[in-house]
């Protein structure tokens, strides 16, 4: 069947739409938020990472930025999520863009360098702002009923959509990790995808071959910075405060690294796999043991898969298949 | 306390100050460029291994800074428990990080150099043993900060010369002191010995090296371990100048980064100069504009010679 994965994204979409529409536990839809979020995170990555071969260590950077712009348009204009969130996009893709246009034509150390240093730059300067709460951060409600185009979304009594912002906002995420799976599944079966390994290959031979290597590569960052963004945009709305320690985190990035490397990189159903397993294990484990040896388990799993199976759990299913 | 410039600790410009005009600019100058040249011989300390892991042998060690706090913490263990002199404790912590250099090269060179897989990959088995080094790192002390105490701690020297007041901190003298010492030391060896001609020939063309009957994975494991064994001493010097806390080395990825690529690759030399440069901007910069702005400087520095100048001052390695 030809349009087998765009009926497979729909399915996903519904089945998200019935979890909000029963009305389960409330903690579901807490710990489902994340998990979402990482599918996002990580499949962004990967686009980059994973069939350009470029690392960008300044995931929690960009998803900062997002997150950041969606607080400044709150505060500047009450602007609603879905405005939050395309704004946030255009803002962390020029910075992908621009951070790329600075170091793609090097080395790719030098790229994975600078966005290790940007996070922390773009912290520095977050600190230094009041009118998005500075270091200490800022707390603000969600609009009650927020409202498109007339339409309102929520509505407690019933009648709309959602019952409440929770659940709004856990559907929004789903929309926005079907939609960068989607995005990152389009880029790999056409030739931007071919073009990208190439690149991972040998970049000096893709340049000859006449691969126009740094344009594919400033559209991957913008893309994947973009992506980004957009998973941090829906951030604050969620936590309904939000600080500079949170938004530009150092799990972040180790996260998005570890999730397609544990996955599988070479595939969009990769970072899927990774971001989901890694997704639920870190919420279960974060409720049940402290939250650093956590992220121990999550360092030495890091290592382990780079050093002994650079292929991820995919790549180890695919061979056996074969 | 999180930024790496509260170590200058710039006088406040008060009304009362400001309506001494250009004496006290003078003197905020000098200060500020005295402060920044002590600061950079503490930046040198911190950026030489990194020249050698990076620039020499083509390891990017991204966790470099962050076991300079490993080092840091080590240092504050034998001072509160033992009593024992922070830079002495450094010294002898160094053969352990020696050791520590040692095994992960060659866990590097098995699992990444000898099957030539992706330069990137190598890449991220740093990103994780840094983030292992600062889980593990919280998890046993905490995320308080830790101090430690030496006679030279907290005392500084004034001198008033030509009207103008100077004031420069023990400890940030003892740093520069300690930290200008073992870069010269290190300068010296790769310049002259055999060994450190081999180690700088492993970086311009292994092939010949192995010709000339040396292995060049042993040259390149041996330098590597010293390159890892300087954190012994910039661990110690860091916590004798700030207080230290596992995340801090996150603050000096930007700094050591921006001075190796400022300096050049390859260049010894050159990371002593740019580490002076970025000491005494960063210096200036938390002066005239608070501290909270010094982690921009790095960065604007970093992006500033990827941009332009990517072979950085004395480099002569290719960028591409």
């Amino acid at each position: 069947m030809r349009y087998k994965f765009e009926i497979g994204c729909i399915l996903v979409l519904l089945a998200a739409y019935l979890f909000t529409y029963l009305e389960v536990n409330r903690f579901l839809y807490v710990a489902g938020f994340p998990i979402l979020q990482f599918v996002m995170i990580a499949t962004a990555w990967n686009i980059l990472g994973g069939y350009g071969g470029y690392i960008n260590f300044g995931t929690a950077g960009f998803l900062g930025v997002g997150s950041y712009t969606a607080v400044a348009l709150i505060q500047w204009l009450g602007a609603g999520i879905v405005e939050q969130v395309i704004i946030a996009g255009v803002v962390a893709g020029f910075l992908g863009l621009s951070i790329g246009y600075f170091t793609l034509r090097l080395k790719g150390v030098y790229f994975a360098i600078a966005t290790l240093a940007l996070a922390i730059v773009l912290e520095t300067f977050v600190n230094n702002w009041d009118f998005v709460g500075g270091a200490a951060g800022i707390s603000f409600l969600p609009p009650r009923k927020p409202e498109l185009l007339g339409y309102v979304f929520i509505d407690s009594k019933g009648g709309a959509l959602f019952g409440n912002t929770k659940e709004y906002l856990f559907f929004i995420m789903a929309v926005l990790a079907v939609f960068s799976v989607w995005i990152a599944r389009s880029i790999e079966k056409g030739k931007l995808g071919r073009g990208l390994n190439s690149i991972k290959d040998n970049e000096e031979a893709a340049e000859c071959m006449g691969v126009p290597t740094l344009r594919l590569k400033l559209f991957a960052t913008t893309i994947s910075g973009s992506l980004m963004g957009m998973a941090g945009a829906v951030f604050p709305s969620f936590l309904t405060f939000i600080d500079p320690l949170t938004a530009f985190n150092l799990e972040f990035a180790v996260n998005s690294l570890a999730m397609p490397m544990i996955g599988g990189t070479f595939t969009w159903i990769g970072p899927v796999v990774g971001a989901v397993l890694l997704g639920t294990v870190q919420q279960w484990a974060i409720v049940t043991f402290s939250s650093e040896l956590n992220l121990l388990i999550l360092g030495v799993l890091l290592i382990f898969f780079v050093t002994v199976a650079p292929h991820g759990i995919v790549g180890w299913f695919m061979k056996k298949n074969k | 306390m999180r930024e790496s410039a509260t170590v200058l600790e710039p006088s406040p410009l008060t009304p009362e100050l400001e309506k001494r005009g250009v004496v006290v600019f003078l003197e905020l100058l000098i200060n500020a460029l005295v402060a920044g040249l002590l600061l950079g011989g503490f930046f040198a300390a911190l950026s030489i291994g990194l020249s050698i892991c990076f620039g020499l042998l083509d390891t990017v060690n991204i966790a470099h800074p962050t076991l300079i706090v490993a080092a840091a913490f080590c240092t504050f263990i034998l001072n509160s428990t033992f009593g024992i002199d922070p830079i002495l404790a450094g010294i002898i912590i160094t053969p352990i990080f020696f050791g520590l250099g040692w095994l992960i090269y060659s866990a590097y060179y098995q699992f990444f150099e000898k099957t030539s897989a992706e330069a990137l990959r190598g890449l991220a088995f740093f990103f994780g043993l840094l983030f292992i080094t600062e889980v593990v790192l919280i998890m046993v002390f905490g995320v308080d900060h830790r101090l430690v105490e030496a006679r030279y701690i907290g005392e500084s020297i004034s001198a008033v010369i030509g009207g103008l007041e100077f004031s420069v901190p023990y400890r940030l003298l003892t740093a520069f002191v300690v930290a200008s010492a073992m870069t010269l030391g290190l300068h010296l060896y790769f310049e002259r010995t055999f060994f450190g001609r081999a180690a700088r020939a492993v970086h311009q063309d292994m092939m010949a090296l192995s010709l000339m009957g040396v292995d060049p994975v042993y040259i390149k494991r041996m330098a590597f371990a010293i390159g890892l064994s300087t954190c012994g001493l910039a661990g110690a010097l860091m916590i004798i100048i700030i207080p230290v806390e596992p995340a801090v080395g996150r603050l000096f990825i930007g700094n050591v980064f921006a001075i190796v690529v400022l300096g050049g690759l390859g260049s010894i030399s050159g990371t002593l100069v740019a580490a002076f440069i970025l000491g005494i901007a960063v210096s200036i910069v938390s002066t005239f504009f608070g501290p909270s702005w010094a982690p921009a400087v790095s960065f604007g520095i970093l992006l500033g010679v990827l941009a332009f100048k990517p072979t950085g001052l004395f480099g002569v390695g290719d960028t591409r």
